[in-house]
Order: structure tokens, then sequence, then C-alpha cells
């Protein structure tokens, strides 16, 4: 299937560009330098192996992760955010919300499928009757009447049903591009992917020259639609919070 | 990804957000804003169907302005520019220059209503960081020892004068004014003041929203509501911070449509009122406080080489943790700083400089004498902000007059978005007059 086949590319790009980035990437522990003088509130008289931490992650990867952090925001700087404002600029505001809704449409296929697994009824029954709602009214997905009428995305992928049947986190990941993860949801995007290319909704099988259109416009739409903005928090700890917020909230999403 | 981006918007939020008698100050009428607790308004704000109708989309310029350019550029923090807001008009109208509260981007949610609300009413808005926010120190700030407002303002100042060159080509400006929140709005009383001698502008309005009296008793407030309100000290942090979770979590398991934004915390509020713990509350605002704060104290000692929480000569890399500073900066208090870092530093700067002294000029009251015949500038507060010690609110009724317009509630900053503000706030600068044709 020329889908997978796609899939395996993106992935072996992503393994290429890992290995390259782990030959630079070092060791994100402190050493001690030459001329170093003690702080006045050292780390050593701080802090403590009896407490427990908030800002902990089990991190075991953390330079690699540091260096995909940096790499992440260069190329949303350089690449990523020119392109999709080139996009916006191009588009009017409609045609953005109906692109939108329509990549949002489409992957109701991987809330379906896992809510199906979570044997959760209320979102099986709410993102089928969402399915059927915005296909047909909502011209192919193009408006998002099912949210009008009271009907709500019941977001669910993978990781979250692994979370759901107990598989913890494992070890933080910060994916090429993707951003951060973990193991169990790093397995959990794989497994939707690769879900949603068997289905093949749009028939991407059999119109090659569709995919790459499919996959640019999707990764667009996906940073249009995501207002984060790489160091704009102004804290030198960014990489530890965004690192706690993911995983509280894919606690959140998990116990939901 | 989009998750992320959504809880990381929550977190800015709760940051953003850290943080009635009658005597000659206006007398304010009936004052409809829902929330009547001040550390929920504080972090809650306003709800979105009582905020101000404003523009969705304005157009805004991100801009770039190197400050010093011989100021060698660290690996952990590679800045060379200090980043800005512009929003211009097609044709010729005032300018506000807009500055940021207390770790605040100039990108901040509060910023960016100044924005909307003044681009709407017609005025060239600027919007710039706080001198405590990183960007600014390590690309703007003279002694990168950030807090001293007298000092931080003069920077302030300076940056000013080099964006007027800057953008002169760029937008129309026929007069200059001022205004600011928290911090921010203390620190343009104080830039007012300077233009007075320095007379670069020339500025013909000023405001100040919610600006603290005195510097060290508001973050001192602000660092015992972290202190005392996790049950057994800092060091039980996790355990209260997991329990927070878990009712949070218990909250959004049950809504329906749920979407991180200011009205789910509000419609929790709402809904359980009775429940709310305000401890808990309390808590979450010296979180955020505490975390800005870390931000600037860690900040500065990288920038200084200070050997305050970082070691001495030692240069921190690209990619090297910097988690367990985080946990030794997020138990320095404010207050720890300026006692261990802060007051030395000036006492070296400035011979006959002592602690008193220097606690006096960080304080409004240095400039009393100014603020009280000042024309230009107003004030607007709340009776309830929780920023002041008590009887703080007075200084404002009894300098300012007529020109102090102070809200029965609102808590610190969470009314700014409340229409009746709002429309209070564009009064000020169109008395003064932009042109409707």
């Amino acid at each position: 299937m020329s889908k997978n086949r796609y899939f395996i590319r993106k992935m072996v790009l992503a393994a290429a560009m890992v290995s390259v980035l782990q030959l630079t990437a070092c060791s994100a522990i402190p050493e001690k330098q030459v001329g170093e003088l003690p702080a006045l509130h050292s780390v050593e008289s701080v802090v403590s192996e009896d407490v427990t931490y908030a800002i902990d992650v089990y991190d075991p990867f953390e330079g690699f992760n540091r260096g995909m952090y940096r790499f992440n925001a260069g190329f949303d700087h350089y690449i990523f955010l020119p392109v999709v404002g080139a996009y916006e600029s191009v588009m009017p505001g409609f045609a953005e919300k109906g692109v939108s809704n329509f990549f949002n449409n489409l992957f109701e296929i991987t809330n379906l499928t896992n809510s199906i697994l979570q044997l959760k009824p209320k979102a099986t029954i709410a993102t089928t009757e969402r399915i059927i709602v915005n296909t047909t009214i909502g011209v192919v997905g193009l408006f998002d009447v099912a949210t009008t009428m009271g009907i709500y995305e019941h977001e669910e992928d993978f990781g979250q049903t692994l979370g759901h049947y107990g598989v913890g986190s494992g070890p933080f990941i910060v994916l090429p591009i993707l951003g951060p993860s973990n193991l169990r949801d790093t397995t959990g995007t794989i497994v939707d992917s690769v879900t949603m290319a068997s289905i093949d909704p749009l028939n991407l099988d059999e119109h090659s020259e569709r995919e790459l259109v499919f996959y640019l416009l999707n990764a667009i739409d996906d940073r249009h639609t995501t207002a984060f903005r790489y160091y704009d928090s102004g804290s030198p700890f960014e990489y530890e919070l965004i690192r706690k917020l993911y995983t509280e909230k894919r606690k959140l999403d998990i116990k939901r | 990804m989009k998750r992320v981006i959504t809880l990381f918007c929550t977190l800015v939020l709760l940051i953003l957000n850290t943080v009635s008698a009658n005597d000659g100050s206006t007398q304010i009428g009936v004052y409809d804003y829902p929330i009547d607790n001040p550390l929920a308004a504080t972090v809650i704000g306003t709800p979105k169907e009582q905020v101000a109708s404003l523009p969705k989309d304005i157009p805004r310029q991100a801009m770039k302005l190197v400050v010093f350019p011989d100021r060698e550029i660290k690996k952990f923090i590679p800045n060379k520019a200090l980043n800005y807001t512009l929003v211009g008009q097609k044709k010729a109208a005032p300018l506000i220059f807009s500055i940021a509260g207390t770790g605040a981007s100039h990108k901040s949610a509060k910023m960016r209503l100044l924005e909307k609300a003044f681009f709407q009413a017609g005025f060239h808005v600027v919007s710039l960081p706080s001198p405590t926010y990183a960007n600014f120190i390590v690309t703007a700030s003279t002694t990168q020892v950030p807090g001293h407002i007298v000092q931080d303002s003069a920077d302030i100042y300076r940056v000013m004068a080099l964006i007027k060159e800057q953008i002169k080509d760029r937008v129309q400006i026929t007069d200059y004014n001022l205004v600011g929140y928290s911090l921010g709005g203390a620190q343009a009383a104080f830039v007012a003041k300077l233009d007075e001698e320095q007379g670069a502008f020339d500025f013909k309005k000023a405001l100040m929203i919610n600006p603290p009296v005195n510097l060290f008793n508001s973050v001192s407030i602000l660092d015992r509501m972290l202190e005392e309100n996790i049950p057994g000290g800092l060091n039980n942090f996790n355990a209260f911070f997991d329990e927070m979770m878990v009712e949070f979590s218990h909250h959004y398991s049950e809504s329906e449509n749920v979407d991180f934004n200011d009205d789910f915390l509000y419609r929790i509020y709402e809904n359980k009122q009775q429940e709310v713990d305000l401890s808990r509350v309390a808590a979450t605002v010296g979180m955020s406080f505490r975390i800005s704060s870390s931000n600037m104290i860690f900040t500065s000692d990288v920038m200084t080489n200070g050997g305050y929480i970082l070691p001495k000569n030692h240069e921190l890399g690209k990619i090297e943790s910097t988690t367990n500073y985080f946990k030794v900066s997020s138990r320095v208090s404010f207050t720890d700083y300026y006692n261990e870092r802060f007051l030395p530093f000036f006492m070296a700067r400035n011979q006959g400089m002592t602690s008193d002294k220097l606690l006096d000029d960080l304080s409004l009251k240095s400039i009393a004498g100014y603020l009280r015949t000042s024309d230009k500038i107003a004030v607007v507060h709340n009776e309830d902000d929780v920023i002041l010690a008590p009887g703080e609110i007075d200084f404002f009724r009894e300098v300012f007059q007529s020109r102090a317009h102070i809200y029965p509630k609102g808590g610190h900053c969470g009314n700014m978005a409340y229409k009746d503000n709002i429309t209070y706030m564009v009064n000020h600068f169109e008395k003064q007059g932009v042109n409707h044709e």
C-alpha cells in the first residue's frame, strides 16, 4: 500500500534526523567547568533526595530531547511559520475554517476507533453522530454543524487508549516537528496513523498524487490552528514547564 | 501538539494573571463585574460574555530593536534584539506606549487586550515587555538586575526613544501617551516623570492600571500567598499539586464541551462557589508569581554571572539541563532575591545607599509630589486588589483625588477586560483628542 509506504518513508526520515541529532547532542547533565565557584543557593544545598518535585518528569533522553526542542523551534521559525503565514495571507478566513473542519471530520475516525476500544458508549455515539451530520449536512466536513447542534467532539487517540488500560507514559520524548510526546503516546501516534492509512477514507492509495497535497495541507492546518510559539513564555525553564504541562494534560485526557 | 498548546495557554493565562469609600476619587455607580472574590477575580479574569466588544484581528507588526549592539550573546539565551509590537493606524494618530506587568511579555493577553481597545479607539499602540521579562533583561536592561523601578523605567525610556526613531517612517504620530498595568503601571508614572526632565515625548496622558504602591510590599504579599497556603510547606508542593490536579480532572471530566480557556475556570467557580478552596486559589496566584520571579531571577543570574543560583563562571550549554536550577529558583522568594542579590548590588553601585533608602526609592511614594500635581496622570484601581497591603489603596485616593478611579471589586487586574473598565480607559485618552473625522 502506497499510503503505508509513505508513512514508512516519513518514519525513516524522522529516524535519520534523530540519529544525526544524536551525534551532535551531548549529555544534558551539567558538568563542572574550569574556575567554577559554588552558587549562593547551590543545587547541593537546596535540592533534597527525600523530596518529590512537581517539575520532575521521567526524561532519560533529556540531552537529545532538548536538542530536538531547539531544532523544532528553529524549524518552526524559519520554515513552518513562514509557510503558514503565506497560507493565512492567501486564504480567506472562512476557507481556513473549512479546511480545519474538513481535517477534523476526517480524523474523527481516530476518535471513533479509540472510543470503541475504550468501551465508551457515550463518546462512540456522539462521534458517530458527528461524522454522519458533518459529512452530510456539513458538506463532507467543511462545516461543523454537529457542534452547533450541541454534539461535541470527544478527542480520543491510541495513546489515551493505552493509558486507559493502565499503560504508563514511559520516558518523555520530543518528536521531530510534532513536538512533546512520550513512549506511550508515540506508539499511539504510530498506531493511529497506520489505522488511518488502512481505512484510507480519501482513497489516497489509488491517487498518490493527492497524497502530498493532503499531508502538506494537514500539517499547515495543524500549525495554523495552534497558537503556541516557541520561547514566547520568556521562561529560561520553558522546556521543563512544557514537559510538565504535556504530562499533566495527557493524564487529564486519559481520565476523561 | 495542539493539546499541549491549549494547556500552555492556560498556564500563560495563570501566569499573566498573577499575579467603596469616597473622598474626592471618582465614585463608581452601579458596577456589575460578576466575581466578588478578589483572588478568584485575579485568576479567572472577566467571563467571556462580559468582555468589552473589541475587534478580533488588528494589524500587529512584530518588531525587533537592538538596544546594545556590543552586548555579548549567551549560548543559553541567544537573544540579540528586544521584541515588541507595533499596531499602527493608516492615518496620523496619537500613539500609546503600553508597558506589561511583572514577568509578562509584550504579547501577553492583557497587552493584546489593550492593543485592541486603543486601536479600535483610533490610536497607534506600541506594546513593550516588562523589564522583568527575560527578553528585556537580556537585551535592554542596563544592569540586568531587574526590579529597581527607577532604573528599569530609565531603561524603558531609552527603548521608547529608540523606537520613536525606528518607527517614524511607518506611522504618523501626532502625540505620545503612556499606559501600563500592574508593575508596568507604576513604571509608567516613573517614565512620565523622567520625561518631564528629558522631554523626548511630552506625554499628553498617562494611565496606571492596578499599580503597586510599594513594589516590595506587593511581592512580599505574593511570596506569602505561596508559602503560607501549601499544607506542610513547599516540600509538600508536589502532593498539593497532585491533589489540585485530581480535583481539576474531576471538573474536566464532568463537563461536556471542554476546552481550556478562561470561561472553563469561570464555570467551575460559578457552579461550585461554595466549595472553592480559597487557600488553594491563593496558592495558585502565589505559584504563578513564583514562576515569574524564578524566570526573572535565573535569567538575571545567567546574564550577570552573579553566582546566585547558577555556579559562578559556569556557562550554560545549549542543551544543558536546568531542571535542578528550576527547583532551586522556585525555593527562592523575591524577598530573598531582594536581600541577597538586589540590595548588595545597588549598595555596591551607590555609595551611601541603605536598605531603607532603596525601599523608599522603589515606592510610588517617592514621587508622590509629582503625581499629586501632574494632571496628565490618572490611576484605575480596585478596592480589593490582592497585591496591595491594607490601607495602601488610600494612597491613590489621597494623592490622585479626582484622577483616581477605584472600582469596588476585580482583584488584581481581573476586571481589565470588563466593558466598563475598557470604556473608562479609552475615555481617559480620548478626552485628549483622537480626531474622529
